[in-house]
């Protein structure tokens, strides 16, 4: 990886919706990590695509229903091949996490190395807390996603990190 | 996926609707050719947006409201600002804060006419299971597409501060206001987007749609000489002509049994519909030119009842969304003070604004010191629930001849004519769904 490449790390997920959140958490906790650049999603695909532009390599986390033990956490290699069609979050956008990956793939705009970080959920109702489940699996779901973020960058220097919380728009 | 029983009975059912935003599903029997029951589901887990708003201050509108819609929050915040607005004696007509939600308005038409268009529709027309797979015929369509909606999001974020839930609204106007040389590094972003939004009614123009002329009440503002985006007097093509403040009078709101969201109907008349077709009909004359131009290439007619053109009109509409945002922002000149003074009162107020899919009522009762009382949220989806519907019917009256499977996309396709945000429609109380 070239000396300037960099990582982004896109948290996907609605803060309304219980499980949901997770992604959005996790990513937040790794703001102003050094080298990593967060994104937080509502998971509509098009813009996750606008999120990708640019990276040389992207984390994305979300939560996931496919009938695993909730606070399972699910880790898929997406650079080559898609996201197994049965884990899939509950769909609130017209262009979800998987169809925005395939849709970068097919305009060849999928970064080299893209991994998936899903963990399962099981409570999803608008306005729900977080289940003790998936609220035990975030730390060691920061864990990992910061493992392979090091992992890929382990030759690169250090980059000005940016958050995605912020506002931007403005001077 | 569908049963048939014995009795020459079909039963259509698509238990989750793909390429809408929200969850949604449709169920449709036959009888032989009579079509016996059309039942659009939707089961988007409830918003409990109006019980969230009581008791909350007046100032929290914007934010709060917002979040019913990842797509549409500016229309949330708009109508929702010109409500409490209207509550306190205030009302936003003309001057840089106007231009300023305008053009961020243009910005969320701009992104959501444009995902419609190329990620939610296109692919029905031309045999696509998703943009996907237009991806990969068409690639420079996609991508026009994707450049488009970046481009409204641009505008959005500019002026709002951030894409998704804009932190930058408020009652009376904004938190800051952008300065000019801010809105013109948007110029030739812009100048882009205009001629892809050509290339994009040329493109829809093109589509190969069914010719079904649908007979139902269209309604939305008009404006005093602006095609309708952020307020207006409530009009239809069967003489409705009122103010925000008579909504309630003229319009009543049911719960249905099969779905989480309420039925809206004129009284006395029954199921209308609202958004572009309803905004192309009634405020045909207020298009700017290279809009009208547009769609006269594109062979649409002056009067358009064909639920399957309103792909077109929506190119139409980016068009004009497009046009009208270089405008604002070649004349923008900031104002004095980003928001106007909103002093809190006792009292009701009523806030209506064009989201891209229709028209979004908001209403609010206050407290003296802005305590909201009561909320009372009404999106456009939601009222073209009942019209949707009966469109369901017609088509398959009118296709009944067909495979199941054919069926079944040629009704999901009319379902998406109308851009159904079914996030946006249910944010009420949880209903008990029998089957």
């Amino acid at each position: 990886m070239p000396a300037d490449a960099t990582v982004v790390v896109i948290g996907v997920g609605n803060s309304l919706r219980g499980d949901d959140s997770a992604g959005l958490e996790v990513a937040a906790r790794l703001c102003g990590e050094p080298r990593i650049n967060v994104r937080m999603s509502e998971g509509e695909g098009i813009d996750l695509l606008a999120m990708l532009e640019g990276a040389d390599a992207a984390l994305l986390v979300d939560a996931v229903r496919s009938g695993a033990t909730p606070g399972t956490i699910h880790r898929y290699d997406v650079s080559d091949e898609p996201l197994p069609s049965s884990p899939r979050r509950p769909a609130g956008h017209a262009i979800g996490t998987a169809a925005a990956i395939e849709l970068a793939r097919r305009l060849g705009r999928l970064p080299a190395k893209v991994v998936v970080f899903g963990v399962e959920g099981e409570r999803f109702e608008t306005g729900s807390a977080r289940s003790p489940a998936v609220q035990a699996a975030i730390e060691p779901l920061v864990a990992a996603v910061r493992r392979e973020s090091r992992r890929l960058l382990a030759t690169v220097a250090a980059a000005e990190p940016e958050c995605g919380d912020r506002s931007r728009g403005f001077g | 996926m569908s049963l048939i029983t014995g009795s020459g009975e079909r039963t259509l059912r698509v238990d989750y609707l793909a390429r809408v935003e929200g969850e949604g599903a449709m169920y449709i029997k036959l009888s032989g050719n009579e079509v016996e029951d059309v039942r659009l589901r939707i089961y988007e887990p409830p918003r409990f947006f109006e019980a969230f708003l009581r008791g909350r201050a007046y100032t929290e509108v914007p934010d709060i409201a917002a979040r019913i819609c990842g797509i549409c929050p500016i229309a949330y915040q708009t109508s929702g600002a010109r409500a409490i607005e209207d509550a306190c004696g205030v009302s936003i007509d003309d001057g840089p804060i106007r231009d300023l939600r305008r053009l961020i308005y243009c910005g969320e038409w701009i992104e959501s006419h444009a995902l419609h268009v190329y990620a939610l529709h296109a692919p029905d027309f031309l045999g696509y299971q998703s943009m996907i797979e237009l991806a990969g015929e068409h690639p420079q369509l996609a991508e026009q597409g994707l450049a488009l909606k970046k481009t409204g999001n641009r505008l959005v974020a500019l002026i709002g501060g951030r894409e998704i839930h804009p932190i930058n609204m408020r009652v009376g106007g904004f938190y800051r206001a952008p300065t000019r040389t801010e809105l013109l590094t948007l110029r030739d972003p812009l100048a882009r987007a205009l001629e892809q939004s050509l290339a994009t009614v040329r493109f829809a123009a093109q589509l190969p749609m069914p010719d079904v002329a649908r007979d139902v009440e269209l309604v939305c503002l008009r404006d005093r000489d602006l095609y309708p985006i952020d307020r207006g007097q409530i009009v239809s093509d069967r003489g409705l002509e009122i103010e925000p403040a008579q909504f309630a009078r003229n319009i009543v709101e049911e719960h249905v049994q099969h779905s989480n969201a309420l039925h809206a109907r004129i009284r006395e008349r029954g199921a209308y519909l609202t958004g572009p077709l309803a905004r192309y009909n009634l405020c045909y004359d207020q298009l700017r030119p290279v809009a009208k131009e547009a769609a006269v290439e594109a062979g649409l007619e002056r009067a358009c009842h064909n639920p399957f053109q309103s792909i077109i009109v929506r190119a139409v509409e980016l068009v004009d969304a497009c046009d009208e945002a270089l405008e604002l922002v070649a004349r923008y000149e900031p104002p004095d003070r980003p928001a106007v003074e909103v002093t809190p009162r006792r009292g009701v107020g009523h806030g209506v604004s064009e989201a891209p899919r229709g028209m979004l009522y908001h209403r609010y009762e206050l407290d003296d010191d802005g305590t909201i009382l009561d909320a009372r949220i009404v999106p456009p989806t939601s009222q073209n629930q009942l019209a949707i519907e009966q469109d369901l019917r017609a088509v398959v009256e009118r296709y009944h001849d067909l495979d199941d499977d054919e069926l079944r996309l040629r009704c999901e396709q009319a379902i998406r004519n109308h851009d159904p945000c079914i996030s946006c429609a249910t944010h009420f109380l949880q209903l008990t769904v029998e089957r």
